[in-house]
């Protein structure tokens, strides 16, 4: 067991500067209106540094830097850009445990969790990128004898990406990596939340980049996610996060053309079939560790399996089990070593979390563990904590409907196939899904009947970079992860040649 | 009787008169999803585009301000009908559009079920 100093005190292995200005050009450049904001780490409540308070006209210093790299940046090699991105990774895994330790302490997650998911995933992503931009082939079509049409893969430009607070660096990475690997330059805007560990990051890996290839403007979404996702400078948005600022990201770039990727989160079900029992073996103990993956990240992952639906013939059986493996989680201090569940990562996050429970009482749903907030005491007390939840219900309370974001499952029983699969379909999203069944037949008919993006069968949160992630429904539109990624950060150019000699005789 | 689904809390209601003198009339849209989904967010007035696919659910009558409008999207609708809705302000730092993130406030949304008056009043059983 270790319990890793906090960043900024005595034997930690990891500093957070007292301020961050933007990242512009390759080079720290103060926020044009001057004004900064605190950011505190949600393992205290306590602010542990301060950040630019981006407004329009850093985006536009932000856009001028992009735009004067992004040209030679596009000209590139493959080979070149396969190399920064795997000297990035490098880099990264050289300095694991630090970066660790700054993401835990910024977003208030578990350390277990960064050490062995969020980093670890986002050097491989950015490898898996590196690799696959090597391997990508543009096309030759053999129109007739003398007319051939070719195929070749351009950057987009400029692009801009907004990014959420649950997994800030991985989440960052999974769009860096696909878009400097296609060759374009890019704006991002991090999370107000956890605006902080991404600069820990460009501390590590900056000089490895071109002078704007990559820019960052931290601030808020009025002042500073409106103006990049609104601007006419940019040739495509990016964003993670909710519908309603989906919808606005789409109108803005409706006004200016351009094409968007959108990820707004999901209701995921997670379906536990009779078979899964028939057996007390280790694939039984393998489904109970899926179900309390609702607990993982603190629930706040857009694809938690919040909606937990299990076969009549093994309910009270299994509810019972998950029940007690879920009291089993550890809850305690993010940056020891053994605990499993965190901070949630601000305090509007805490109070949405309950005021969730506070309605999934009211309108009836069965507490069978949890249910309330978490004071750990001493200086956690200050805190954002919740105990991990079981609710029991049905499908139509709101609990079972929208994404609270927490450690909050909602388990709910069904009787035979078809009604597992009109359940779990009853949903405005179509995001993630789990599976769980010793029958590969009902697994298989499950997994291609939901309606969402990615079916985990017999398996639950994983997050490899070659497998493509993204949402049926309300969920968004477009993918990441996969080499299919690609396509969204590039133009298709046709160079539509001739080599005869011979007129068409028209005129 | 005639029932209203929506409100805003004292605390609330002050934030948004701050927020109109700056902003102008505002309204709301209810989100859903995921990060800071659920969450109400509070726009200038036709910054979002509302259309068919929404439903009004009513005005907030706050004094000295236009009556702030509230939406939220007909599908997601269907599943929140039952409940009517508080707005309220917590400390905190959503991210999204909403106008109120600097301020270093959230608006949130806090809800109770329709009484069976209510739920008369709606049409609803």
């Amino acid at each position: 067991m270790t319990t890793y100093a906090a960043p900024g005190t005595a034997g930690s292995i990891v500093s957070y500067e007292s301020r961050y200005d933007h990242f512009i050009g390759g080079e720290y450049v103060p926020p044009a209106k001057g004004q900064y904001f605190e950011n505190p780490t949600p393992v205290t409540g306590q602010p542990f540094t301060e950040i630019a308070r981006g407004t329009a006209d850093d985006v536009e210093r932000a856009l001028d830097a992009a735009h004067g790299a992004a040209p030679a940046w596009g000209k590139t090699s493959v080979a070149e850009r396969a190399t920064i991105l795997n000297r990035i990774a490098d880099r990264m895994e050289a300095n694991l445990e630090a970066l660790a330790v700054a993401e835990s302490w910024e977003n208030g997650k578990a350390v277990r969790e960064t050490l062995n998911a969020d980093i670890p995933l986002a050097i491989d992503h950015f490898r898996y990128f590196a690799g696959a931009i090597r391997a990508q082939e543009g096309g030759v079509s053999e129109i007739d004898g003398d007319t051939i049409a070719y195929h070749f893969h351009e950057p987009l430009g400029v692009v801009g990406q907004i990014i959420p607070w649950n997994f800030p660096i991985l989440m960052a990475t999974w769009k860096l990596a696909p878009t400097l690997a296609a060759g374009n330059a890019v704006v991002l805007k991090p999370a107000e939340q956890t605006p902080a560990s991404i600069h820990v990051l460009m501390s590590l890996i900056s000089d490895l980049l071109p002078p704007g290839a990559v820019n960052i403007v931290n601030g808020f979404g009025v002042e500073a996610g409106k103006p990049l996702a609104s601007n006419r400078r940019i040739s495509k948005i990016a964003f993670t996060g909710e519908t309603t600022t989906g919808r606005l990201i789409m109108q803005y770039a409706s006004e200016n053309l351009i094409p968007v990727t959108l990820e707004l989160g999901g209701k995921s079900p997670n379906i536990f079939f009779d078979d899964v029992a028939s057996a007390d073996d280790a694939y039984y103990d393998k489904a109970l560790e899926g179900f309390t993956m609702f607990a993982l990240n603190q629930g706040e992952v857009c694809t938690c399996p919040s909606r937990a639906l299990i076969q009549a013939g093994i309910y009270d059986r299994f509810l019972s089990d998950v029940t007690e493996r879920t009291k089993a989680v550890k809850q305690g201090h993010p940056l020891d070593t053994e605990t499993m569940i965190g901070a949630q990562a601000s305090n509007d996050q805490y109070e949405k979390i309950l005021s969730y429970i506070d309605i999934g009482k009211q309108e009836g749903a069965r507490v069978v563990t949890g249910g309330e907030p978490a004071d750990l005491g001493g200086e956690l007390s200050g805190g954002y904590y919740v105990q991990p939840t079981i609710f029991e219900g049905h499908n139509k309370m709101r609990s079972f409907q929208e994404e609270i974001f927490g450690p909050v499952v909602s388990v709910a029983k069904f009787d035979d196939y078809d009604d597992a699969i009109k359940t779990a379909n009853d949903t405005l999203y179509g995001l993630g899904a789990g599976v769980w069944s010793r029958n590969g037949n009902v697994a298989y008919r499950a997994g291609r009947d939901i309606q969402a993006g990615r079916v985990w069968v017999n398996n639950y949160h994983a997050y490899p970079a070659h497998a493509a992630f993204g949402g049926y429904k309300q969920s968004g539109i477009g993918r990441e992860n996969h080499s299919m990624m690609l396509d969204h950060y590039q133009q298709t150019k046709n160079l539509l040649v001739n080599y005869s000699e011979n007129k068409l005789g028209f005129f | 009787m005639t029932a209203e689904r929506v409100a805003v809390t004292p605390k609330a209601a002050d934030l948004l008169r701050s927020l109109a003198d700056t902003h102008g009339p505002l309204m709301f849209h209810q989100s859903g999803g995921c990060c800071d989904g659920s969450a109400p967010m509070c726009y200038p007035a036709g910054e979002f585009r509302t259309g068919g696919s929404d439903v009004h659910l009513g005005d907030l009558t706050v004094d000295g301000i236009d009556p702030v409008p509230v939406w939220m999207s007909a599908s997601q609708f269907e599943y929140w009908q039952h409940t009517h809705l508080t707005i309220d302000v917590v400390p905190g730092r959503g991210s999204g559009f909403s106008l109120e993130a600097p301020v270093g406030v959230r608006f949130l949304i806090r809800s109770r079920l329709l009484t069976d008056d209510e739920l008369r009043a709606f049409g609803l059983v």
